[in-house]
């Protein structure tokens, strides 16, 4: 290999915007700014900081897929500018939704850590190495741990943040000893060569200990049952924005990462070609995860009172619709599972973006706190009612889809009367069970009466924008998916 | 003709801009709610106007939607798709009629309301399963709105089980639908394609799919003993939304039964008609009886509904020309009857009395505070008890005759029903409109004197009673238009029992 860095710079230069947009911010706030209010401080950073990402967005737009880089490290394939075009769009979503709301503190470094966790982001959506996939994993969530522990003035955020912080290093330690397995295996780092190697060598139990060592690591990235006990403290403790960055740029970087090493690494020993007899192989954890993710998310979710941790199991169950698209991936490529992930992201991004406001006028931690939006503030309750609604997947919205595309080419891996297939009708028939819960949700915010002292809610004008921005394109991308799934 | 599909896109802007009108006043959104009924409305007359009778759909607009899929825009129509297209109409304008009194959130309700009728429009025009699906769906979600919002007894949870009833049976069409356009080896979803697909289908496949696509659509159709949400929903619900509910809403529901599950899949139909036709026999007879003791007058007409719409299910389920297209006929008739029962029962009597148990009704002269109400609630209870000279008569006396021509059985059986329902209807016009004839029972002072009737409410019975009427003396209009609908190869194959 012969290191091109010219090539590599051409290829990195989104990441190399946000980085650099990083080290303005903080070099701007410290030497320009230092007089300013923190509000003025918090604004002039999210302000660079979208500038850079619009930045990098552009640069990823313009380059578009062009294949491998720097000796087959990154792959700069369609998911790749996809996913790439993704996170940047959602972690553009949720810095201008912190302008309003997030912790005034410290808000620079508060940009910066949002904008080094999407370089992280952005690289995991491209690495084809397991090293560099290493690397970009942990700098986002080293991003991540610190965002979610940011607020110092309350202890939930701290609690988030230390419990994030401790499942996260244990997966990432699972995930380091998978790697060193496969590394012994294989003899390579490099996908393209593990695959050739597995093809030769097949299934063997250190394999598969392997295997296990990497899903355990995907589950806790995807916050699928059983490894997903951490989602809910951190999406109730961390501060709005970082909450909304790990249920959506986060997960989408995720699973694309994932699937990737998944499919073109050990696709070979996925076990569930249409030839093989023996289900052995890592689809069959995959299923597993998923169904355990679906019944805990949904199940979950009907019992909470808390608006964050209802999100919280209704991310759980997301990710068991997930990992079917994981499962799909290898058939019918990674097309639904992109869109499924990528409005998913939207969707929540929104809903924590009107929590968030609402949290900023008074408190928003139970339910019943979204009581009257509609009188305190229609923008918010309409909003919300489509954030919701695109979760639960009632269409025009890009939530329905997203589940239909997905479960339409589940159903094409063996029909309805196959294991694939219950798992199907699995998450249909919970999909009238989670409506219940979203449709509680709603009730509060489009039925039941303001309470006495709720004031009139005054949003603030960027939140406004990003929130309808992000509700006008769920329904364009729920009323036409080929502007998504044409990428492919 | 090739302007109906401007119904859904007038409904869908309609419901946008009652919503920014309700900002200003609630009179305005009413207007506007109004006017757009009333237009897409027009739209559907002048297409019935030179709408040509024929076998199979009509294509009015076949656009590739979501090409990765296979999945088109496709619109079309045939005599089928057209009857419920112009009850749809109707019912619209009725309904924003007799909501002219709404004033809380008025802008709100009418998009909620508007959004719902372009969502029905848009059912019975699909030519294409996901297209239909994605309409219906729109449907389902706002009722829960209007009811929670704008409804009265019970009306959280009432609206809560009405659409988890909904959205549960769409779930097992959505599983049936993609399980057999999967099996079909993903090229379309296209109806048209899809039974051709299914005609490759192993017998116990088609089972298994009828079973699902049948059963999730029969939920909204009130089969027995999938009923349970009708009565309350309807109860609830706001009158204009019972009056949708029962009018198109539960309509929806039988007509993907007809359009989608039966002729794709007719092995299945085979093999569920005798328990289709079982349930619905029951559900006939059992809802009649339970309508019969009911002490709330309105919980009397959701049990009704869920009786006559049994009748159209056992016209489904006799799967013969006769028998379905008298099931059609009673759709459109049992629209616009339910609609009008339930104007007199939410509107013309709850507004004015607060009341709605039969016994406080009974000590009331309700004959005499409001005569056009007791008038126009006697003549929609001749036609719903199937009075010749409604339109009620001709739907029900086809559907027996077809049955009969299945299974003679269940036409004796079936038509116990109708003296059931006769009963309940002269018992709740005798007990509420003239529980006490005696002048001395209550004496004219003790009595407020009520509101009285609205222009708008008189219109809109008057529509609902002419429209009844009209296809009464007259069901060769709906017949010339239904009969040539299922002469289609994908009809009669069904009604071969698959065999083309």
């Amino acid at each position: 290999m012969s290191p091109d860095y010219l090539e590599l710079l051409h290829a990195l230069m989104p990441e190399a915007a946000l980085v650099i947009g990083a080290l303005v911010v903080l070099g701007f706030d410290l030497v320009v700014a230092k007089r300013d209010t923190l509000e003025e401080r918090m604004n002039s950073s999210v302000t660079i900081g979208a500038l850079s990402i619009v930045a990098a967005l552009w640069h990823t737009v313009r380059a578009g897929a062009f294949g491998p880089a720097f000796g087959g490290v990154l792959n700069f394939d369609h998911l790749a500018v996809a996913a790439r075009g993704g996170v940047l769009v959602l972690a553009l979503l949720t810095l201008l939704l912190s302008a309003g709301t997030a912790h005034a503190r410290h808000g620079a470094e508060y940009v910066a850590v949002i904008l080094f966790a999407t370089v992280g982001f952005t690289l995991m959506a491209a690495a084809q190495q397991l090293l560099l996939a290493f690397l970009a994993l942990e700098l986002a969530s080293l991003s991540l741990y610190v965002l979610a522990g940011f607020d110092k003035s309350r202890p939930a955020s701290a609690e988030a943040g230390l419990k994030y912080f401790l499942f996260g290093g244990m997966a990432a330690a699972f995930l380091l000893f998978g790697f060193s397995l496969i590394y012994g295996l294989t003899g390579s780092i490099e996908l393209p060569q593990i695959a050739a190697q597995l093809a030769h060598q097949g299934m063997s139990p250190l394999l598969v200990v392997a295997l296990v060592m990497v899903l355990v690591a995907f589950g806790f990235k995807a916050s699928a049952a059983p490894f997903h006990l951490w989602a809910p403290d951190v999406y109730e403790g961390a501060p709005v924005s970082s909450a909304a960055l790990i249920a959506s740029a986060s997960k989408l970087a995720g699973f694309t990462l994932f699937t990737r090493l998944l499919w073109p690494g050990f696709g070979i020993v996925a076990g569930i070609a249409p030839t093989a007899h023996v289900w052995a192989g890592w689809v069959p954890v995959v299923l597993l995860l998923s169904g355990s993710s679906l019944f805990i998310g949904n199940l979950g979710a009907l019992a909470q009172t808390n608006v964050r941790r209802l999100l919280a199991y209704s991310a759980i169950a997301h990710a068991g619709a997930l990992l079917l698209g994981v499962v799909v991936a290898g058939r019918a490529g990674p097309g639904p599972l992109f869109y499924y992930a990528a409005t998913y992201g939207l969707a929540t991004v929104g809903a924590f973006g009107v929590i968030g406001v609402v949290a900023k006028a008074g408190a928003c931690q139970k339910i019943t706190d979204l009581a009257g939006l509609h009188r305190r503030s229609p923008l918010l309750a309409g909003c919300l009612m489509i954030f919701i609604l695109s979760l639960a997947g009632v269409p025009p919205l890009a939530g329905f889809f997203g589940k239909f595309a997905v479960f339409a080419a589940a159903l094409q891996l063996g029909g309805l009367a196959s294991p694939v297939g219950w798992l199907v009708f699995l998450a249909i028939a919970f999909s009238a069970v989670a409506l219940y819960y979203y449709l509680v949700i709603l009730k509060q915010a489009l039925v039941t009466a303001p309470a006495a002292d709720a004031s009139r809610i005054a949003v603030p004008a960027p939140a406004a924008i990003t929130l309808a921005a992000a509700a006008l394109m769920l329904l364009l991308f729920g009323i036409f998916p080929s502007l998504l799934l044409g990428m492919f | 003709m090739n302007a109906l599909p401007c119904t859904i896109y007038i409904s869908f802007t309609g419901a946008l801009l009652a919503l920014v009108a309700g900002i200003r006043s609630a009179a305005t959104a009413r207007v506007v709610a109004l006017l757009t009924a009333l237009t897409s409305f027009g739209v559907t007359l002048m297409a019935a106007m030179d709408f040509v009778p024929g076998p199979g759909l009509q294509t009015l607009i076949n656009h590739p939607w979501i090409p990765q899929l296979g999945i088109r825009y496709h619109l079309a129509a045939d005599g089928i798709s057209m009857t419920l297209i112009v009850l749809t109409g109707i019912a619209a304008v009725a309904g924003i009629l007799f909501s002219w009194n709404i004033e809380e959130r008025a802008g709100e309700f009418f998009a909620f309301f508007l959004t719902l009728i372009g969502g029905v429009y848009g059912v019975f025009l699909s030519a294409d399963a996901f297209t239909l699906f994605v309409f219906y769906e729109i449907a389902i979600v706002p009722k829960y709105f209007l009811i929670a919002n704008w409804g009265s007894t019970n009306r959280e949870y009432g609206a809560m089980k009405l659409v988890l009833y909904s959205f549960a049976g769409s779930a097992l069409v959505l599983a049936g639908l993609l399980w057999a356009y999967a099996a079909g080896g993903a090229h379309s979803f296209g109806i048209g394609d899809l039974a051709a697909a299914a005609r490759h289908f192993s017998p116990a496949l088609q089972t298994g799919m009828f079973a699902l696509v049948f059963l999730g659509f029969a939920v909204l159709a009130g089969l027995f003993p999938f009923h349970t949400w009708a009565p309350t929903g309807h109860v609830a619900a706001p009158t204009a939304a019972s009056m949708l509910l029962a009018g198109v809403v539960m309509k929806l529901g039988a007509y993907g039964c007809l359009r989608v599950a039966m002729p794709l899949f007719p092995l299945g139909l085979a093999f569920w008609q005798p328990a289709i036709a079982g349930l619905a026999i029951v559900g006939i007879l059992y809802a009649g009886l339970v309508a019969l003791v009911q002490d709330d007058f309105k919980f009397v007409i959701g049990y009704s509904s869920v009786s006559h719409m049994g009748f159209v299910l056992l016209g489904l389920a006799a799967a013969n020309a006769q028998a379905v297209s008298g099931a059609v006929l009673q759709m459109f008739s049992h629209g616009v009857i339910a609609g009008l029962l339930f104007a007199v029962v939410g509107r013309m009597v709850y507004e004015r009395t607060h009341t709605r148990q039969l016994e406080d009704l009974r000590k009331m002269p309700l004959h005499r505070l409001m005569p056009f109400a007791a008038a126009t609630f006697v003549l929609a209870g001749l036609a719903s008890m199937g009075m010749p000279g409604f339109s009620g008569f001709p739907a029900e006396l086809t559907i027996l005759i077809g049955t009969w021509k299945t299974a003679p059985m269940w036409a004796l059986a079936a038509a116990v029903g109708v003296p059931v329902a006769a009963a309940f209807t002269l018992r709740v016009i005798q007990v509420s409109f003239f529980g006490s004839t005696e002048a001395k029972a209550v004496p004219a002072t003790a009595v407020h004197p009520l509101p009285p009737i609205t222009l708008a409410e008189k219109t809109g019975a008057l529509l609902l009673l002419g429209a009844t009427l009209l296809v009464g003396l007259k069901p060769d209009l709906l017949f010339d238009w239904i009969n040539p609908a299922l002469q289609s190869p994908l009809f009669q194959a069904m009604f071969k029992g698959g065999t083309p």
